[in-house]
């Protein structure tokens, strides 16, 4: 295969990000957005171009039969450290990172489709752009990554390119704050991602995938059989490089990030923290995932993290008031999906096909991507027409804003897995793989599902239904004046184009025959519905919707009343069960007063105090002998003779 | 009678006790400039004198002479402008009247 279109797909980007952050002040505001979005459009094309000569073309470095291969389009030597440590550099295909190269240009070109009109007139916008380009850039290196540590160094880059976007509006202090927090949190992380890369690389002696995934066994053997407190080294590998995934895909306890990265402009947050970065931990765990597979000690942690998490944010967002925290521990509860779902593809059972989990979750991603991104741009044009993140501010808006309410809609259904919208194919795969691994995580993500219907319609209707008097009130005001300009209005066609597109992409995203474009092992995997769980988890979708519009549809008090019958579990929630807190108490209290001050109070006066010290001694020294320079040449001579004769004496002395 | 070592070191000895002795007592920084020509010559001639007498086959000490003319005829090129600047603001040139620089 040529080499040219996929250096083109990761050199526009990086090109785009250099040319605008450069000569962007110089550009009107409309040349940069046309710029950037004309570049992600050629992204966009030619990742199309390259993903379905992927699927598609039946050429045979590609697919053998009905299996999909791995095929490294090139992979150059970048460092060469020893003999067999080496950092390369490269694009790898495979049926995931061809899906991949799917999604991420298609919600990065639609978000910059969308920006033109969100960020109109916003002070930077030329910056943001090149941001945008620079988030692509990492992104799409990051799918493609050919080794561990070429994923490592574009992984870093999508983060500080998140920091970068998070903080875009850098006056606002709680954006800066964000921006930092993310960054932090992320880096922290990273630490175990990089760790699990030392030990996996010191036992395995390399950093390629493809080695290591085609065969795993004989990354087990490297390993020897060593342990480390009761558990083998290559569990511990993986449990660290998971934390990684856990930092970058916001599993509990490492989830504080991404509410509070929700300050960062909307189109920002349903690409970086929707859609495609935060789903890097997913997809390192898959592109990995012969590894974990060995290992069922990982892939139990992996699982439970994911279970927890997905009904601790579940939870949460039943509570909370601004819709962009709602669809923020949304998502987090959606990756958590995906992550039970590769965690529950362990083979503990041998009749049950253990590729379902896997490609379920890469299905889930997908689909996920597309609604969720829809519903953070849905939202991005309510905040735009009502100029507030929260849904006190809305209410009714169905009347004043058609297109947004239907696209949220279908998003809405299709998070709730509502056939026949995306998210429905995508989450019964899901249960099904839970169901098939062990009855409690079905019934436990099956619960989760439920309340996923549930908290989405309560913000839907919220936002479109729950009548509120002052939007009434002020349609009153402007037919008595006969003027129409200050109610909220549907977003222009430069933000609707991409919330009509992506709802028709979530509208039948399922019908994408899945199994025999993602699977776990390349083979081709024909799913079939299971009528017991879809039905179930359509039923039970139902309900949850049915409920959620007995409460939410009319004003009332109801919901203030069943809120205060159990007050200190919806207070616990809505302040997300104070890990904000406890996070602060362990850095303020513990970190910051126990160790940090001790070791200031040191370098402070002890440190500091010695070096100052021994400048003022000097400074004192200098002050007593000055008087030596007094001006008069002679002087100086006198002295220069007495010492040198002085010197002359004593070495003859010394010598005779 | 054969010129020895000792006859040319003497005299740049006597040389270079002169230099030291106008450079510490004259006041007039003229004088002081031609004292210190004296001694840079006796040392001169020291080169001169151990190379031809002890290295007959080596040029270092004529080299170090040269090299030493050429340093004394700048570092007098410098000296004289100092002086005469010095002249130009104080119309005096006792070196116990300029004691301003110093710290």
């Amino acid at each position: 295969m040529d080499i040219t279109i996929p250096i083109l797909i990761l050199a526009i980007p990086l090109f785009m990000f250099i040319f605008l952050g450069l000569a962007g002040v110089k550009m009107s505001h409309k040349l940069a957005g046309t710029l950037g979005t004309l570049g992600m459009g050629t992204v966009l094309v030619l990742s199309y171009y390259t993903a379905f000569t992927y699927y598609f073309s039946g050429n045979p470095l590609f697919i053998d039969g009905t299996d999909r291969l791995q095929y490294e389009v090139f992979n150059v030597t970048w460092l060469q450290f020893t003999d067999f440590l080496s950092i390369k550099l490269g694009f790898l295909l495979d049926p995931i990172s061809a899906m991949m190269l799917i999604v991420i240009p298609t919600i990065s070109f639609m978000v910059h489709v969308y920006s033109l009109g969100y960020m109109h007139g916003e002070k930077g916008f030329q910056r943001y752009y090149a941001f945008l380009s620079l988030f692509s850039f990492s992104m799409l290196g990051l799918v493609v990554a050919t080794n561990i540590f070429q994923m490592y160094i574009f992984w870093e880059l999508v983060g500080a390119s998140s920091f970068l976007l998070i903080g875009f509006f850098y006056t606002l202090p709680s954006a800066v704050s964000a921006c930092k927090k993310a960054f932090i949190v992320t880096r922290f992380a990273d630490l175990g991602f990089l760790l699990g890369i030392l030990i996996l690389s010191f036992y395995t002696k390399q950093l390629d995938f493809l080695p290591m995934t085609q065969n795993p066994q004989g990354v087990f053997a490297s390993f020897g059989g060593a342990t480390f407190m009761g558990a083998s080294v290559l569990t511990w590998a993986l449990v660290l490089i998971f934390t990684g995934g856990m930092g970058k895909s916001a599993m509990l306890p490492l989830h504080i990030w991404l509410p509070d990265a929700m300050e960062g402009p909307t189109p920002v947050s349903a690409l970086i923290h929707a859609a495609t970065m935060v789903v890097a931990g997913v997809y390192l765990v898959a592109r990995l995932f012969p590894l974990y597979m060995l290992e069922n000690a990982a892939l139990m942690f992996i699982t439970v993290v994911g279970a927890v998490t997905a009904f601790y944010a579940a939870i949460v967002a039943c509570t909370q008031i601004d819709i962009k925290r709602i669809l923020a521990f949304s998502t987090i509860s959606q990756i958590a999906f995906m992550m039970v779902s590769l965690g529950v593809a362990a083979h503990n059972n041998e009749a049950i096909h253990h590729g379902l989990g896997f490609m379920a979750s890469m299905f889930h991603l997908f689909t996920h991507a597309m609604f969720k991104a829809l519903l953070f741009l849905g939202a991005g044009a309510l905040i735009h027409a009502v100029h507030s993140n929260n849904y006190t501010a809305m209410g009714g808006l169905r009347k004043y804003m058609p297109i947004t309410h239907i696209t949220f809609l279908i998003g809405c259904l299709a998070i709730a897995g509502i056939f026949p919208f995306a998210g429905f194919w995508s989450k019964d795969e899901i249960l099904v793989a839970c169901f098939e691994n062990h009855w409690f995580w079905g019934a436990w993500m099956m619960m989760v599902a439920a309340m996923t219907a549930f908290y989405m319609f309560r913000m839907y209707y919220l936002v479109f239904w729950w009548d509120n008097p002052d939007y009434e009130q002020r349609v009153k005001d402007l037919e008595a004046h006969g003027h129409h300009g200050a109610l909220p209005h549907d977003p222009g066609f430069a933000m609707a184009f991409p919330l009509v597109f992506l709802a028709l992409v979530s509208t039948v995203a399922g019908l994408i025959p899945f199994g025999q474009l993602v699977t776990f092992d390349g083979h081709e995997y024909i799913a079939h519905i299971n009528w017991p769980v879809a039905c179930s988890s359509v039923g039970i979708a139902v309900i949850s919707i049915l409920f959620a519009r007995h409460l939410y549809i009319n004003k009332n008090d109801n919901p203030k009343a069943m809120a205060d019958k159990v007050r200190w579990l919806w207070e616990a929630a809505h302040h997300r069960f104070y890990w904000d807190e406890i996070y602060l108490f362990i850095t303020r209290r513990i970190i910051f007063d126990g160790i940090c001050k001790p070791i200031a109070w040191f370098d402070r006066h002890i440190i500091d105090g010695t070096m100052n010290g021994l400048a003022y001694i000097t400074n004192q020294a200098s002050i007593a002998i000055k008087g030596f320079q007094s001006g008069k040449v002679q002087m100086y001579i006198w002295w220069y003779l007495i010492g040198a004769v002085v010197l002359g004496i004593i070495t003859a002395v010394c010598i005779l | 009678m054969d010129i020895t070592l000792i006859w040319y070191l003497v005299p740049a000895l006597v040389m270079f006790c002169c230099g030291v002795y106008g450079f510490l007592m004259r006041r007039n920084m003229i004088a002081m400039l031609i004292s210190l020509e004296l001694m840079l010559n006796a040392v001169d001639i020291n080169f001169v004198v151990f190379n031809r007498y002890l290295y007959p086959g080596s040029m270092e000490g004529w080299m170090f002479t040269l090299f030493g003319i050429a340093i004394a005829a700048a570092e007098t090129a410098l000296a004289i402008a100092i002086i005469i600047n010095l002249f130009r603001v104080s119309k005096n040139i006792d070196v116990r009247d300029t004691t301003k620089m110093k710290y």
